[in-house]
């Protein structure tokens, strides 16, 4: 790392320590340095992480009580909304009767599903895609081929347990953490 | 040139930065208040109090913070404000998931609009802020004979005075001097700028009840309220002094590192 | 010079293309630096040093930071309690600027010492004070940005300083504020420009390092480089050298970040601007003191605010005021004297812009501001004529007396 100087000779050429000691002592500093300056760059990097009080609003309580059988209701989970629907026997019964080998995204609804409560679906409404919002909330949307959602953006078909049947998106709607605090209320995260 | 150089360039250093904090506490201790009939001729004396907070290896003292949560949301709450600070943050007191959450739900918060677009009031979450006692400025003006009750989150670091600020106005009251006549709706308090108070004196023996069985008295909560506002004002001085001590020891042994390398690289030169 | 050879394949085909290794090669290696600088001479790369770490801490900050006047001052408290190190970003941006200043304010000292900015290097001092100015805006914007008590007043106070302009005055402030008051509009252009204007910094520090490496660094013997056995390439000398000087800096401050992250702020500066009431005692941050005393000392609006701005504008013109040959203080013994008392006066003006313009403290900074200005406009001229210097050194390397006084 160092050269010798062009002095002009009247300097000791040498009284300090010799190469050995030198070296390491370079080294060292050198890599106190590096380790330094990287643990440095590191709160400035977590400071994009999301904040405490992002953080604070993970988790949702929702009462159903008022959604009728048939209906759906969105509501907002970190910001994304979340599609919970209370559905019909018959949607039920479509939605267990799939053979798993013709889904692209193979699950039972009953993965996707509280056993307890399978009229109940809670499902992130953020197509797997791209991240558009599917129709099929309202009653007057497409609901496409399979009865349950259909993204108007780039043509996914997802059925009455919210799984990817038609269309680019390669996976099914994802069910968020959720658990039924009390008989009507939903906690999601 | 070495040593001397460096002693003077850190010399050099070290008295501006002398000078840039004395310009600025010179600038507020020349805040004094001229001779009044008012200006008290005995000061009530406030206990010389050490906090566990203060000093490089400084923390707070987290059940007397909590404590004086207590005091604060007995007493404090109903005039003043506490904008900055939400129930999630007992948690650095080390209140557990439960506790906060009960707390939250002693208090009611607006809703977000419900589907016929009205507001009602909701059970406060652990992410919710201490609900405000006034809705707006005018409304604790008018509350309170013209006085704003200023918002506490801060009130450690926004006075010149910092953490001996709250004992001494909770402690500076007493009889007015004779010839100083205070308005009906004031207090005499004699740490108060101007001696003048609309605040009555809010602590009394026994004003709450704490959960841990400490006897509330007057004493107790000064010192834990003031715990609690220092912690509010400061919620992460512990990572900072406890992160400062490990940056600094890394720091130094880097420096005496570097100053022996620069020794080394300049040993042929000098 | 000849351009060193390169022997890694990549670097060659860069190197054809943007010979970006040969100059880094010729200002490590072969740009002769004077063998004799001392400790003074490291507050330049320490100045470079903390630009970078405002620049860095500044960005990072404007990322979680609200410029609205409802938002700005909760924004930032968010960014002390919920982001995560958003304390530490804060507190190193905030002492940051302290740091920056006094870095600096000791960089213009040592030049004024060492007689850096005579011939040839005027241009070198010329951009400086630029940069300087350029600081002390930034900095000023910047103080307005968290919209407490002391950002909103210090803001009106200073803005207002251009109503004493005759007849537009009240005009100028009006455009400059986008408003009847310091408002929203204001706080919104004073965070753009305050964004800019680093950027602005570094391309004139860019220029002041070009002007530098023109003629090379002054030294505390203030005489040219005679010879070779006179410089020491830059590198490996004075990297690890300003290395040395980041790592002192950088400890004393992370002690203060640490552990006393407000002592250098205003507690006022904790409590929400409120333009219907202004804080007892308005006051800078403390490196604007000097210049608000000199503001204060004169007893008229427009003669106050041209004094204040005549204050660092003599600093442009101070190689022509200083017409003495000799560069180092070490050689003028008259001069050597001046300096200090300029700097002790610069420590007065500093206290007395620091206490309330009344009593003492009016009296004490009229004599400081009347000195400062006679330090430059009547001293030094009178120096260059008058002051007898002692014989300088043959050359760096051979410091016996030259008996000759040029």
């Amino acid at each position: 790392m160092s050269e010798p100087v062009h002095a002009d000779g009247h300097h000791d050429a040498d009284s300090g320590m010799d190469e050995g000691r030198r070296d390491f002592l370079f080294m060292a500093t050198g890599a106190m340095a590096a380790v330094g300056t990287a643990a440095a760059v590191w709160p400035f990097l977590s400071n994009l992480r999301p904040a405490a009080d992002t953080l604070a609003l993970a988790s949702t309580e929702v009462n159903v009580a008022s959604v009728g059988e048939g209906q759906s209701i969105t509501v907002v989970w970190r910001g994304k909304p979340t599609f919970i629907r209370h559905r019909t026997s018959k949607e039920i019964t479509e939605a267990q009767s799939v053979n798993l080998s013709d889904l692209p995204d193979p699950q039972a609804d009953s993965e996707r599903v509280k056993a307890s409560d399978a009229k109940w679906l809670v499902i992130v409404g953020v197509c797997t895609h791209l991240g558009c919002i599917p129709l099929g909330q309202k009653t007057g949307d497409a609901k496409g081929d399979y009865d349950g959602w259909f993204c108007p953006c780039h043509g996914s078909h997802y059925d009455t347990s919210g799984r990817i049947r038609k269309g680019p998106a390669p996976a099914n709607l994802a069910v968020p953490p959720y658990e039924f605090v009390s008989e009507n209320i939903i906690k999601i995260g | 040139m070495n040593l001397k150089s460096i002693s003077s360039s850190l010399f050099a250093g070290i008295i501006l930065l002398a000078c840039s904090g004395t310009f600025s506490t010179i600038a507020v201790a020349a805040g004094a208040q001229k001779e009044s009939a008012c200006t008290p001729r005995e000061l009530p004396a406030i206990p010389e109090r050490k906090w566990s907070f203060q000093g490089i290896f400084g923390h707070y003292d987290h059940d007397s913070a909590l404590r004086g949560f207590e005091v604060y949301k007995g007493v404090c709450a109903s005039c003043h404000s506490l904008n900055l600070f939400a129930f999630r943050n007992l948690a650095a007191l080390g209140a557990t998931e439960e506790e906060i959450k009960g707390v939250a739900q002693e208090f009611e918060v607006p809703a977000a609009p419900n589907d016929d677009g009205e507001i009602v009031a909701r059970k406060a979450l652990p992410s919710d802020h201490f609900p405000k006692p006034y809705p707006n400025l005018k409304a604790a003006a008018a509350a309170n004979g013209g006085a704003i009750p200023p918002d506490l989150s801060l009130i450690v670091k926004a006075r010149a005075d910092l953490e001996a600020h709250v004992p001494k106005i909770l402690g500076g009251y007493m009889t007015p001097p004779a010839g100083c006549d205070i308005p009906e709706g004031r207090y005499y308090n004699a740490y108060f700028p101007g001696y003048q108070i609309s605040m009555a004196p809010p602590l009394l023996a026994d004003a709450v009840t704490y959960n841990d069985g400490t006897p509330a008295t007057v004493e107790q909560m000064t010192v834990d309220i003031n715990n609690f506002l220092a912690f509010v004002a400061e919620p992460k001085l512990e990572e900072r002094k406890q992160t400062g001590l490990k940056v600094l020891i890394f720091l130094i042994i880097l420096t005496v590192l570097l100053y022996l390398a620069k020794r080394e690289v300049w040993r042929k030169v000098h | 010079m000849s351009s060193p050879e390169f022997s890694n394949p990549i670097v060659r085909w860069i190197e054809y293309r943007l010979p970006v290794f040969s100059m880094l090669h010729h200002e490590m290696h072969e740009y002769p630096t004077p063998r004799n600088l001392n400790y003074m001479w490291n507050f330049g790369s320490l100045a470079g040093f903390m630009l970078v770490v405002m620049i860095v801490s500044g960005i990072v900050l404007s990322m979680n930071y609200t410029a609205h006047v409802d938002y700005a001052f909760a924004s930032v408290e968010r960014i002390m309690r919920d982001v995560d190190y958003g304390w530490l970003v804060r507190y190193i941006h905030m002492n940051g600027a302290s740091f920056f200043f006094i870095v600096v304010y000791i960089h213009i000292f040592r030049g004024l010492y060492y007689g850096s900015y005579k011939a040839p290097r005027e241009l070198l001092w010329i951009l400086g004070v630029v940069i300087l100015l350029l600081m002390m805006a930034t900095a000023f914007m910047g103080y307005v940005l968290p919209w407490g008590q002391m950002s909103f007043w210090g803001a009106t106070v200073i803005t207002n300083l251009f109503s004493a302009i005759p007849l537009i005055g009240e005009n100028i402030v009006t455009w400059l504020w986008g408003g009847f008051t310091v408002d929203n509009p204001t706080l919104n252009r004073f965070f753009s420009l305050h964004f800019l204007l680093p950027f602005v910094i570094a391309g004139v520090v860019i220029l002041h390092i070009a002007a530098l490496h023109q003629h090379g660094s002054n030294n505390p013997l203030g005489i040219d480089i005679k010879n070779k056995g006179d410089t020491l390439p830059f590198h490996p000398y004075y990297t690890v050298k300003d290395l040395f000087g980041v790592g002192l800096l950088l400890t004393i401050f992370m002690a203060v970040v640490s552990y006393a992250p407000n002592y250098m702020g205003h507690p006022d500066n904790y409590v929400e601007a409120n333009p219907l009431v202004t804080p007892a005692h308005i006051v800078p941050e403390w490196y604007f003191l000097p210049f608000y005393a000199i503001l204060r000392a004169v007893p008229d609006k427009l003669g106050g605010v041209i004094a204040m701005f005549a204050a660092i504008a003599v600093l442009f013109v101070l190689p022509w005021l200083d017409r003495s040959p000799i560069r180092s203080a070490k050689f003028r013994p008259v001069y050597f004297v001046l300096f200090w008392v300029l700097l002790a006066d610069c420590i007065l003006l500093g206290f007395c812009g620091a206490n309330p313009a009344e009593g003492i403290w009016v009296v004490l900074s009229r004599i400081g501001t009347v000195y400062y200005f006679a330090h430059f406009i009547i001293l030094l001229p009178l120096l260059s004529l008058y002051e007898r210097p002692i014989d300088l050194p043959l050359s760096i390397s051979n410091p016996s007396p030259s008996g000759s006084n040029a």
